[in-house]
């Protein structure tokens, strides 16, 4: 068994592994403090979560609180609305299946555009969410397990963020840079296909223990 | 990274500290929060609320005091402050007739001061906001997030500050607040990049003989790099993409901001104004203030913007009105 707690504790330690690779895309075409951010909300948010807290809505919308009042940014309004929103999916709950986890990603990522004015094709997290979103779908509609259908989330996301590679930023700070953010890679992106593979890997590890 | 810091996640806290301690007549810390407010503060009039990430001193905490704001919240180095902060510091200025926010247009300070804004509204707090978007180097068009706030940001908190202490009502406050962002250009470059301390190294290197035109104030790339040039010609370059912009005419007063980005020495400034002043004269335009120092820095960036201010009758007024800050002395 595992608990909601030890999935946060995934997410941060991946987020504080890559802090400087983060860091680093985001110096390229932006400000240079993505990773920073996103470790000072995520290290803050294990602070607040204990093996106490069982209801993963509940949860989840406690970890948006703090990432809205710890990151700043544009990543903190948009991480803390996300988290948020997929816990208003999950609350009472204590164990996830693949229709909760398809209800938890649109509506994360619906909160996401509304905040940002933002869709796909801007070369921002959008870009690697919305395919693992659709991709959960269609391994819903295949029947696929829950472990399957993040796994197929995961290849959706990583070639949306090869996609932002090929693309040139219209949102965020990167716009301002016009046709030389073409060829970069979106932190964002970066970052949410990050925590989606934390969650996966992590999810994997602990199935195995049940 | 060589910098005169304790442990760089220290260092706003420690720069709050260090302002009160030397301005403790003009500005007291909000307990608790990363805000500083004037020392007097509530007063019985509108407020100003400004701010933004921390790494653009003497902006935003500099200019708190008679004459411009009110309050200044202060994020992490180059990051928005989060909503709940901006909370507070409207919380701690509200005399009872409004607050009003000015905002860089940049997507994370909107969203937070936008969410900010929200929760204050809830509470019956009567809040207005702006949003500066002066950066001419930036194509103002669907495909980018609009114009970046830069230098001229300045301006607008002197000119609306002082329609605020002359006792202007908030939408009076907010309707000059953006006369001035509809009539004030800015464009700036680099000399070299800068080094966020948290990440202990440049953001990106510039080859020796090369500069960063249009460069933004958190090291982040300008529009084109090219070879240094004379003092007279890069002026000449921004000026020709700031007056474009513009449509100024012969007989036209302006006001002038040759800004430092916090590693150019000031003698360069002033050898950059020179010019500034003699193409204006050339124009016939009359320049009515000049500004020439580290206004809007960029931690330790070698570099400096240009700002034009389009004035008139209104404009003038308030901008030569008095000021009494840290940053900003005016009699």
């Amino acid at each position: 068994m595992t608990t909601i707690n030890g999935f946060i504790n995934a997410i941060n330690d991946e987020l504080n592994k890559n802090k400087e690779y983060l860091t680093e895309l985001d110096g390229l075409i932006g400000d240079a403090d993505h990773g920073i951010n996103m470790a000072r909300g995520f290290n803050a948010v294990v602070t607040k979560i204990t093996d106490e807290d069982t209801d993963i809505g509940a949860t989840l919308k406690k970890v948006g609180m703090t990432l809205i009042s710890t990151v700043g940014g544009a990543a903190g309004p948009l991480y803390g609305t996300a988290f948020m929103k997929a816990g208003g999916a999950s609350v009472g709950m204590t164990r996830l299946d693949s229709e909760t986890v398809e209800k938890m990603i649109s509506l994360a990522l619906t909160g996401i555009k509304d905040r940002g004015k933002a869709m796909k094709g801007e070369k921002t997290m959008i870009d690697a969410i919305e395919p693992a979103l659709e991709a959960v779908r269609v391994g819903i509609e295949n029947g696929n397990s829950l472990i399957e259908c993040l796994e197929m989330a995961i290849v959706a996301a990583e070639e949306g963020v090869e996609f932002t590679k090929s693309i040139r930023a219209t949102k965020g700070r990167a716009s301002y840079l016009g046709d030389r953010s073409i060829g970069h890679q979106d932190p964002g992106a970066t970052s949410s296909l990050i925590i989606l593979k934390a969650v996966t890997a992590h999810y994997k590890t602990k199935v195995l223990e049940v | 990274m060589k910098k005169i810091i304790n442990q760089p996640e220290n260092v706003v806290d420690e720069m709050l500290k260090g302002i009160v301690a030397a301005h403790p007549s003009y500005v007291k810390r909000v307990e608790g929060f990363e805000i500083l407010v004037r020392a007097n503060s509530p007063q019985p009039k509108v407020a100003l609320v400004s701010g933004g990430g921390s790494g653009h001193e003497p902006s935003h905490g500099g200019f708190v005091g008679k004459g411009m704001l009110d309050g200044a919240v202060a994020g992490a180095v180059f990051t928005s402050p989060t909503p709940d902060q901006v909370f507070e510091a409207v919380k701690a200025v509200n005399g009872g007739k409004g607050v009003l926010l000015v905002v860089k247009n940049y997507t994370g300070d909107i969203m937070n001061f936008e969410m900010a804004a929200e929760m204050a509204a809830e509470e019956g707090i009567q809040v207005e906001h702006v949003v500066v978007n002066d950066d001419v180097a930036v194509e103002d068009s669907t495909w980018t997030t609009g114009r970046r706030g830069i230098a001229g940001t300045v301006l607008v908190h002197k000119i609306a500050g002082a329609k605020a202490e002359a006792g202007g009502d908030l939408q009076e406050v907010k309707r000059v607040a953006e006369k001035v962002i509809t009539n004030v250009k800015s464009m700036g470059m680099a000399l070299t990049t800068c080094t966020v301390p948290a990440a202990g190294k440049p953001s990106f290197v510039l080859p020796e003989n090369e500069v960063e035109i249009g460069m933004g104030i958190h090291g982040e790339p300008g529009t084109h790099r090219e070879v240094i040039r004379s003092a007279n010609e890069i002026v000449d370059h921004l000026l020709d993409k700031i007056l474009a912009d513009l449509n100024l005419a012969g007989g036209d007063e302006v006001a002038v901001l040759v800004n430092g980005l916090g590693g150019t020495p000031i003698m360069e400034l002033y050898i950059a104004n020179l010019r500034v002043a003699s193409v204006l004269e050339e124009k016939g335009v009359t320049i009515a203030k000049t500004y020439v120092g580290n206004y809007m820095t960029s931690l330790d960036m070698e570099g400096f913007s240009i700002s034009v201010l389009k004035l008139d009758a209104e404009l003038k007024g308030l901008l030569l009105a008095a000021a009494d800050t840290p940053g900003l002395v005016q009699n």
